[in-house]
């Protein structure tokens, strides 16, 4: 018994942090390398679901479960959705051509290179924080909401216009069909005719 | 009143299962420990816990649709057909494992998994009791399993692809578009309840409505009573349960996105849509009926004493009474979620399936606008009717009105919540005595349209055929 108690909360977080951080990157290889485009969001919820995992290692329970509500739960849904309506053969594969290649590795590398000189010159705190047990979630809503209510209000207008922006193209789009007669008829009206 | 003469306890610390656990055995706490602890609570009760009440439901659901439909159901293996499910799951286990030839095989061995697993870490934030949750530090537990019921699409969506089939990918597109729809007023309408409860901890939320059925969250104002039928519809929707059962829709898509599944791999969809059905009802209790606590706040008050009296002598003596409490709150828990469960059933059994653009009409411009306006008012509700914060038997004593008034803005609160109370009841006794009604009454009705004409035994009428 002594031996487990001996081991540290250090060591199991250590542990914790190459599984997540591993199941991360492997997935993450995958996804570039896979060609089938629903393999690669199968990889992307792994890596999407590694990152979380990470994020519950640092405390930061509320980054994880946006993470996995709006990434994984929507945005990939989202992707995968698109491919089923666009796509012509059931299986699609990516064919990228050489120039696509030769833009993606230096634009990669451009983006690794920064990154790692980033990493080595920001000077992260290598003390512990006491993060658990607290309310950062109190602390984080009552900023998004006062002192950075403004960026805030800015961004939920973005995504009204993005939105009010889909629907106008759709609708655009619809008036040109004139079979998708059915979308006009309220669902409670065709109710009442059956009943 | 003898209830007034309760005292309050003071703030007194709350002790988890396994805090308890580990002190009685003597054990330091640590992180092997706790992840020790967890795999044992998963491996020996979490995964038969949600095995039995996925095969007890399914029973129960055939159960209910025979007597819906005026037929017996499941009778022949074991007592009231009981163990039929356990025949079901031996013959699927027997069952041969077929993949389709043209089926991306990699995804269609992956889709039952990531159904099920995330309906299985649910349970890791759902409070059985007030120190019954496995993890009841998780200050974000509803985001948490808000997040897992989205992350379940993922395997019905690639179940659906992988397939290769063209009823199976319909039943996958029907699900996604959906279930990304109806995301939105499932959401809206948790946040309506965690706005007047001001917390997402699964426990703390318990903790609060422990003061007896007029301090649940449900009758803490109009707007919450509102919400709770909104979240009820939209967690139908995002179960794929009927009436929105669009992606396994029998009649139009063979079987929808588990066409092509068959055996074990069936089975765990199965498992995952009823192991599902539990979570949304174990959501339902713990955010708005009050979670594990019975309707007279008996487990509340009883757990701040006997935790008190743990904290002043960590004896085995004391920590016996606080399992014991736990055990009975789980069953309460249990029974509450099983109730909505069982609504879920009925509902299914009694009203007809829509049209997928019907199923979508209802949600963006029914629900959707309802849950906003929801939203808006229940803000509206905090600023104008203050909230007697604070949580039963620690701050205030829930049963003791005349001090209850006393408190600034609780005359209001006070009405308000004994008012909904009244009403809650008052449509919960009317369902009740209308089914009673029609279990006395029904043997009477005529069943069927037309009564079979008598079977002829007579010999001349057999010579003749």
């Amino acid at each position: 018994m002594d031996a487990i108690n001996s081991i540290t909360n250090a060591n199991a977080e250590a542990v914790l942090f190459y599984l997540f951080a591993g199941m991360a990157a492997v997935s993450a290889l995958l996804l570039v390398l896979s060609r089938n485009i629903v393999r690669t969001a199968v990889c992307l919820l792994f890596t999407l679901m590694g990152v979380a995992g990470l994020y519950f290692l640092l405390h930061a329970e509320f980054i994880a479960a946006v993470q996995l509500v709006v990434y994984a739960g929507g945005t990939l849904i989202l992707i995968i959705f698109g491919v089923m309506l666009t796509s012509k053969s059931p299986f699609s594969k990516f064919q990228p051509s050489a120039a696509e290649v030769a833009i993606a590795l230096s634009v990669g590398t451009v983006l690794l290179g920064s990154l790692i000189l980033a990493l080595h010159s920001f000077p992260f705190p290598t003390a512990e924080a006491d993060v658990q047990g607290k309310y950062p979630l109190v602390s984080l809503g009552q900023a998004l909401l006062g002192d950075y209510l403004i960026p805030f209000e800015i961004a939920s207008v973005l995504l009204l216009v993005v939105m009010i922006g889909a629907a106008y193209l759709a609708k655009g789009r619809r008036h040109e069909e004139e079979n998708f007669k059915f979308h006009r008829t309220p669902a409670s009206k065709t109710m009442r005719e059956w009943t | 009143m003898i209830i007034t003469s309760i005292p309050i306890a003071a703030d007194v610390p709350s002790f988890s299962l396994q805090q308890l656990i580990q002190d009685q055995l003597g054990l330091q706490r640590g992180p092997v420990l706790t992840l020790v602890y967890g795999v044992t609570l998963c491996a020996a009760i979490f995964l038969p816990a949600v095995s039995l009440v996925a095969m007890f439901s399914i029973w129960w659901e055939r159960k209910v649709a025979g007597h819906i439909q005026a037929r017996p159901g499941p009778n022949r293996v074991g007592p009231i057909g009981l163990l039929q499910s356990l025949a079901d799951g031996l013959k699927l286990i027997l069952k041969e494992d077929l993949i389709p030839a043209s089926a991306d095989q990699f995804l269609f061995r992956l889709a039952p998994y990531l159904a099920f697993a995330p309906a299985f870490a649910v349970f890791l934030a759902l409070p059985f009791g007030p120190s019954f949750c496995f993890e009841p530090m998780l200050n974000v537990g509803v985001f948490w399993i808000l997040a897992m019921l989205s992350v379940e699409v993922m395997g019905v969506i690639l179940a659906g692809w992988s397939s290769n089939n063209k009823w199976s990918i319909y039943g996958a597109m029907r699900e996604a578009c959906q279930m990304v729809s109806y995301e939105i007023p499932l959401g809206i309408s948790i946040l309506v309840a965690i706005m007047a409860a001001g917390t997402l901890n699964m426990v703390e939320l318990g903790h609060m409505q422990s003061g007896g059925i007029h301090t649940w969250l449900i009758y803490r104002n109009p707007i919450v009573f509102l919400a709770f039928f909104v979240f009820f519809v939209a967690s139908l929707a995002s179960n794929k349960r009927a009436p929105f059962d669009l992606p396994e829709s029998e009649s139009e898509l063979v079987a929808g996105f588990h066409t092509e599944y068959s055996g074990l791999r069936f089975s765990f969809f199965f498992f995952a849509e009823y192991a599902a059905m539990f979570v949304v009802g174990g959501i339902q209790t713990a955010l708005f009926l009050g979670g594990w606590n019975d309707p007279f706040g008996i487990i509340g008050y009883f757990n701040h004493s006997l935790n008190a009296t743990y904290a002043a002598d960590p004896s085995i003596e004391n920590a016996i009474p606080i399992l014991l409490l736990n055990c009975v709150a789980a069953g309460v828990f249990v029974t509450k979620a099983m109730s909505i469960v069982f609504v879920q059933m009925w509902i299914r059994w009694t009203v007809p399936r829509p049209r997928i653009d019907q199923v979508l009409y209802a949600c963006v411009k029914v629900l959707l606008p309802m849950s906003m306006l929801l939203l808006l008012l229940g803000a509206i509700w905090q600023l104008v009717v203050p909230e007697h914060a604070g949580i039963p038997w620690v701050d205030y004593n829930p049963w003791d009105f005349a001090a209850w008034v006393q408190t600034p803005g609780g005359l209001a609160s006070l009405i308000t919540q004994i008012l909904l109370t009244l009403v809650g009841l008052t449509g919960f006794a009317a369902v009740n005595g209308w089914v009673v009604y029609a279990i006395l009454t029904g043997r009477g009705h005529k069943q069927r349209l037309t009564d079979p004409s008598p079977i002829d035994e007579g010999t001349e009428n057999l010579v003749k055929a």
